[in-house]
């Protein structure tokens, strides 16, 4: 299995453009930049992240599939599976639909990248009833919040960009709705939100992934 | 061409976005203003556009030969996002002042306003470290009379906002001013997704894939908001 069709596959190290590798382009970027007030955070993260993320575009989406089905299977399976009523019951139609949506449309970019989209793997979500079902959620979503905006900068293309920026702001409104039912912060990490590395996405989203 | 703002009748000098809808809105325009950076010309700024492109290996040729211009190009994006959170932020200070919002809204009402003052904080400072000129603030006027109608004005406009920010994001040359407007953005989301739970609307208007918005597009909604 190759790194594109395995998210989990550990990458090589960054390519070369055009003379010079993309984390030495990152630097140059930083270094014009200089360290960005209230933005310290983000920074550092970039070039650990373009470092890590060099398998191309197809990689990076294949990774954001992944988690993609994750939370349709979560809300469109699971889901009716627990007996939601109310918002709750609502939230998970409506955002199982635009999840399931985001998987139809991050398959077609793959195979237009003339890269091949990972299977769906199989879950096992840790969930017995509404509340708890809201609270895998709430990770959920605002894991994928972290990830889209995690991975958007090392994209290559402007159009999957786009697109990606077009999918994440529906991440952050269904985590911030999710959360807000919860009773909890619609904006865990205040005014910026936290861009999270593969990594660390792994780390949350990778023992729900059963096979 | 030359309609005085209340700004330029009281003797100040005309911030970015009067000067701007005195005139008829044009993005060129404004971005060859918002771009000021002292030599930076609409012209560089072009270039810098064009050399996105779409691979990085552009980007990358682009950056190693004309490093400043993609700056510029940054910086007039950066303005253009200041200058919306300067609104937002004066927004909420006026709904933060007239205390309409109690108990659960009125602390999220309280933390969006914090977390806008941190976007001008953070966009400023950002602006002057990539060696531009921060837009200057503008002087917004907004009803503020109802708890409803501020509700409803609040949803619009972080609606309008994290429109904005999709709407740059493909131009935007810096990976880090890139992550850091992302980081922006998704919480312009999340504020207009609390709104419409506060208002019983669509948290997600546009279905599964957000909409971005053109800088004229957004520069005309916001124009009645100004004084």
């Amino acid at each position: 299995m190759n790194a594109a069709e395995n998210p989990t596959a550990i990458t090589t190290p960054p390519v070369e453009v055009h003379g010079m590798t993309r984390a030495s382009f990152v630097l140059r970027g930083a270094l014009a930049a200089g360290a960005l007030y209230g933005m310290s955070a983000v920074t550092p993260f970039v070039s650990q992240a373009i470092a890590q993320n060099s398998g191309g575009d197809a990689e990076i989406l294949n990774f954001a599939l992944t988690l993609e089905y994750l939370e349709s299977d979560f809300y469109n399976v699971k889901g009716r599976q627990v007996g939601l009523s109310g918002k709750a019951r609502e939230y998970a139609r409506t955002f199982g639909e635009e999840e399931a949506e985001h998987v139809t449309a991050l398959t077609a970019a793959i195979k237009t990248l003339g890269a091949k989209p990972v299977a769906k793997p199989t879950f096992s979500f840790p969930v017995t009833d509404e509340r708890s079902f809201l609270k895998l959620a709430s990770v959920l979503e605002n894991t994928g919040v972290g990830a889209y905006n995690g991975a958007a900068p090392s994209l290559q293309s402007k159009q999957v960009l786009a697109a990606a920026g077009g999918i994440v702001q529906i991440e952050a409104r269904h985590a911030a709705a999710i959360d807000l039912l919860l009773g909890e912060s619609p904006t865990p990490s205040g005014g910026f939100d936290t861009p999270l590395s593969k990594a660390v996405v792994l780390e949350r989203a990778g023992p729900l992934i059963s096979g | 061409m030359s309609v005085k703002t209340p700004a330029q009748e009281d003797g100040r000098t005309a911030g970015l976005v009067e000067r701007l809808v005195s005139d008829d809105v044009d993005r060129k325009r404004f971005l060859k203003m918002a771009g000021t950076a002292g030599a930076a010309s609409f012209g560089a700024f072009a270039i810098a556009a064009c050399g996105g492109g779409s691979k990085a290996s552009g980007t990358a040729s682009t950056a190693s030969t004309a490093t400043s211009s993609s700056s510029t190009g940054d910086i007039a994006i950066l303005n253009y996002a200041l200058t919306l959170e300067y609104l937002e932020s004066q927004f909420y200070a006026k709904v933060l002042a007239a205390n309409l919002f109690h108990g659960s809204a009125g602390a999220l009402v309280k933390d969006f306003a914090g977390q806008e003052d941190s976007h001008v904080v953070a966009l400023k400072a950002t602006v002057e470290k990539l060696g531009g000129t921060p837009a200057e603030k503008p002087v917004g006027r907004f009803p503020v009379s109802n708890a409803a109608q501020v509700a409803e004005l609040a949803y619009t406009v972080e609606n309008l906002g994290a429109a904005a920010y999709l709407g740059q994001a493909a131009s935007i040359q810096s990976p880090e001013v890139l992550a850091s407007a992302l980081a922006i953005h998704s919480v312009e989301a999340r504020h207009a997704a609390a709104f419409a739970t506060l208002l019983g609307k669509p948290v997600t208007p546009d279905g599964a894939f957000a909409k971005p918005a053109e800088m004229s597009t957004v520069l005309a909604a916001v124009k009645p908001f100004l004084a």
